[in-house]
């Protein structure tokens, strides 16, 4: 029973993109990219945050393979730069990346690692219905309103210890 | 600067409704009634600019060439614009923002779903990453409608005149024409007038709650599939557009 409970429930897409990464024949790359952090939540990676997709090396040239969380989140623009510019470091100038919208990016990707990380950090990471609150762990809390600081995240308020906080979005 | 591609003006069609939506969402930045529903109005106007993008850019790739997405937003004039007229209506007061936007997440959520199944997976794909954020959207709306409705006198007034100014605008969303019926025939497009019966019975019910009542008449304004605006579009686009009229091709 303890066995069975270690078991990790991954949704499909996800446990397809770590095979990817897994097997695949550039993990130097993959390696250098863990350095690019998502430029509003600086202690989680592209990778962790689900966003690449894939790394590709065909000759000289790299193509990566981005899922967007909001069609519209303007971090996307620096997330791509950022990664052209840890592969520019590495001496790869050949860059493309490409846009892949299906299957739909959700939050069901995150690891527990960058849950963790996010919640240090001070932003509550989705799980589900309670909302903890990353200062003090109290479960009571409020919705002050269904948009924070940014598209993917939701403003809310401790009540116990009366700090306002950031939820990223269940999406 | 209308393509011949029927996907593309289809795609067109749905870039200008997210677009010029959008648009009259960022008017709000600055103006909203309080912090956090500013921050909110913004984020969803950031959401409908984001989903113009995807599908302009689809429809450029289409048409090929030089054409870009910005070549859609910003080298068209008003009678290019094909979206639908609730779209373009001035921001009004915050009722009329609200309204509008119900009325129109409505919608947008069982059609974003529908689109998802269609049968060109370009669109499919925008439908299902779209699908989402219309969900959350609509949830929002909604809730906006039973705080506005059923809260003071001034608001539910407010609201109730909103709701008659913009019901005559609401027909538009469910017309058919021969582009439309091509790409339902296909199963590329979505069969927007069989939406109509879901979306009246979603707007019913939360207006009942809302101690709203459903404006009562026939009359349809509609036009903007054909590209005949009314005057508000083209004050719209002098702002959305000036810098590319004036800097043809300027980049930040």
């Amino acid at each position: 029973m303890a066995e069975a409970q270690l078991i990790p429930l991954l949704p499909a897409e996800e446990w397809a993109r770590r095979e990817r990464r897994r097997r695949s024949p550039s993990p130097e790359l993959w390696d250098l990219l863990d350095e690019v952090m998502d430029p509003e939540i600086p202690v989680i990676s592209l990778y962790e945050l689900g966003v690449l997709q894939d790394v590709q090396r065909h000759g000289e040239a790299v193509t990566l393979v981005f899922t967007p969380t909001y069609i519209g989140c303007p971090a996307l623009g620096i997330m791509e730069e950022d990664a052209r510019a840890a592969l520019a470091a590495a001496g790869h100038h050949e860059v493309k990346v490409e846009t892949r919208l299906a299957p739909a990016w959700t939050t069901a990707w995150l690891t527990p690692e960058a849950r963790r990380k996010m919640t240090e950090y001070g932003v509550a990471a989705p799980e589900g219905r309670v909302i903890t609150c990353p200062q003090c762990g109290s479960h009571s809390t409020q919705t002050i309103s269904e948009f924070g600081s940014t598209a993917c995240k939701a403003l809310f308020r401790c009540d116990d210890c009366l700090e306002p906080f950031d939820v990223f979005k269940a999406l | 600067m209308t393509p011949d591609d029927p996907i593309a003006r289809y795609a067109l069609r749905l870039g200008d409704d997210a677009l010029i939506m959008g648009h009259r969402l960022s008017e709000w930045m600055s103006r909203a009634p309080f912090l956090e529903e500013d921050i909110a109005l913004s984020n969803v106007a950031l959401d409908f600019i984001g989903r113009a993008r995807l599908f302009y850019q689809y429809a450029a790739q289409r048409v090929g060439g030089d054409t870009t997405e910005d070549t859609f937003a910003y080298s068209r004039d008003v009678r290019d614009f094909t979206n639908l007229l609730l779209c373009e209506l001035p921001r009004g007061d915050f009722a009329f923002t609200i309204c509008r936007q119900f009325l129109y997440d409505a919608f947008a959520l069982p059609f974003t779903e529908a689109l998802s199944g269609s049968s060109d997976p370009q669109l499919a794909a925008i439908g299902s990453k779209a699908v989402k954020e219309s969900r959350y959207h609509l949830r929002r709306s909604k809730d906006w409608m039973l705080r506005l409705g059923d809260g003071t006198e001034e608001s539910h007034q407010r609201c109730q005149r909103a709701l008659d100014d913009l019901w005559l605008y609401t027909a538009e969303m469910f017309q058919s024409d021969p582009l439309l019926d091509d790409l339902i025939a296909r199963g590329i497009a979505v069969d927007t007038p069989a939406l109509h019966e879901a979306w009246l019975a979603t707007v019913s019910e939360t207006l009942a709650t809302a101690t709203l009542s459903v404006p009562d008449t026939d009359v349809e304004v509609v036009g903007g599939r054909d590209g005949i605006h009314t005057d508000d579009l083209g004050f719209l686009l002098a702002e959305l557009q000036f810098m590319q009229r004036a800097y043809p091709g300027l980049q930040w």
